[in-house]
């Protein structure tokens, strides 16, 4: 039950992309159609459920007190972390390119780009901050994953349709998306409570 | 001796022709990482809250993107296709690493207020798209032409996002109070009789803002170049 919580607040209330606003370059960039956000969410999925049960174990058993070392080594966690993460997306690249040369065109750069989509990052830096354990990692994995790829999906529908609509022509595209996400995130704020300290 | 001096001269790779000049001048307008390529749009909603910070951290990505576009253009034929990613975010690493311990030894009110932001560089995509999209096909010197244009396009991009949000935000600029209802202020709202309606906009510190200004900030920067303008 408690993974399970933790699932859906991961997905929905702390959602990576429109409670934190991370990960935005991808997302603003690859969400011109839903097809191409679809790929990319999956990917991202993956990577995060991938990811994150990794790097909990590294950080729990290789750097920290009670690891292998016995001493505290989490100064080198950024660059353990950035590593593991960079490695996974070589691998998904990789597989990408051979079972579907066309997604993998149409991703471009963005798929090696999932290195640094900071979701992958922060969400693995929020992993240690909440002290998870490893089910519950796993389980925050996918569902920051989950919740990544029902945002992109969103904004990627919404500009499909937005397309027909009558934008003033310099806005038309990307600034429409900036706008578009703002909005979305403001809808989100109402999930998470609104920061009473941003208040003061 | 006249015609080796001529020689010379144009195998120099040092020169300032118009196509360098593009390299620095396109990342500012046509080429913006911001508003044209979205790329490093996360730190940019982040760190603008404050003119401070936007600077502080203009000038780390600016340092960053200009010598890890040099360093991995050198190795750019060394490095195995398979493992580039690894080795451009070791390079990005270690020179975010020495951005950090500067800025530690040297500013430490703003470490303390930048401080994940600094290691953040490391997944700021701007740097490691132009990475991919340019050092590792061109050499050293036109690379660190790149990295520096890139650099202050973003930089410009984040002062002019800071300017706004912290102004309308805060009332202040540079944490020099501008505008706002105590005394400390340059203008003080309940003595002013001009601005006596005036309230600070706390939306604009807070993350969606940051959207709807770079929005505004996209739509400006169209409208007057149209070339930029989505036909799609």
């Amino acid at each position: 039950m408690d993974l399970v919580n933790i699932f859906i607040k991961s997905a929905f209330i702390e959602n990576l992309a429109l409670a934190y606003f991370l990960g935005m370059c991808s997302y603003l960039a690859v969400s011109k159609t839903v097809k191409t956000a679809f790929g990319l969410g999956l990917a991202v999925i993956f990577v995060l459920g991938i990811t994150m049960p990794i790097n909990w174990v590294i950080n729990t058993w290789l750097l920290g007190e009670n690891g292998i070392f016995a001493t505290d080594l989490t100064f080198l966690r950024l660059i353990l972390f950035i590593a593991v993460i960079a490695s996974m997306v070589q691998l998904v690249e990789m597989v990408v390119e051979k079972f579907s040369p066309a997604l993998y065109s149409s991703l471009g750069i963005f798929l090696p780009l999932i290195t640094v989509n900071c979701a992958i990052l922060g969400g693995s830096l929020f992993m240690v901050s909440k002290e998870y354990n490893f089910s519950e990692s796993v389980a925050f994995g996918l569902g920051g994953g989950f919740g990544w790829f029902l945002a992109i999906i969103a904004i990627a529908a919404i500009r499909e349709k937005i397309r027909y609509s009558n934008v003033p022509p310099a806005l038309r595209g990307l600034g429409m998306a900036f706008i578009l996400t703002g909005l979305m995130g403001m809808a989100f704020m109402s999930l998470m409570g609104i920061d009473p300290a941003a208040f003061k | 001796m006249a015609e080796t001096t001529v020689v010379a001269k144009q195998e120099s790779p040092i020169k300032f022709g118009k196509k360098e000049r593009k390299l620095i001048t396109d990342p500012l307008n046509d080429n913006n990482p911001i508003t044209v390529q979205v790329l490093g749009i996360c730190s940019a909603l982040a760190v603008t809250t404050g003119m401070r910070n936007a600077v502080v951290m203009s000038i780390a990505v600016v340092f960053v993107c200009l010598f890890s576009n040099i360093t991995t253009s050198i190795l750019r034929t060394r490095i195995p296709k398979q493992v580039r990613m690894i080795v451009q975010l070791v390079i990005i690493a270690t020179l975010v690493t020495i951005v950090e311990l500067t800025l530690k030894a040297v500013d430490f009110e703003s470490y303390k207020a930048l401080s994940v932001f600094i290691g953040l560089i490391i997944t700021n995509c701007i740097i490691m798209g132009r990475l991919e999209a340019f050092a590792m096909g061109n050499k050293p010197y036109e690379s660190a032409l790149d990295g520096l244009g890139n650099g202050i396009g973003y930089g410009l991009i984040l002062i002019v996002v800071a300017f706004f949000r912290e102004l309308f935000g805060k009332g202040s600029l540079f944490d020099y109070k501008i505008i706002g209802h105590t005394g400390e202020y340059l203008i003080n709202t309940q003595t002013s009789w001009l601005f006596g309606w005036y309230e600070h906009n706390n939306l604009m510190v807070l993350f969606p803002s940051a959207m709807f200004v770079i929005g505004i900030v996209i739509w400006v920067h169209r409208a007057w170049n149209p070339k930029l303008v989505d036909i799609s």
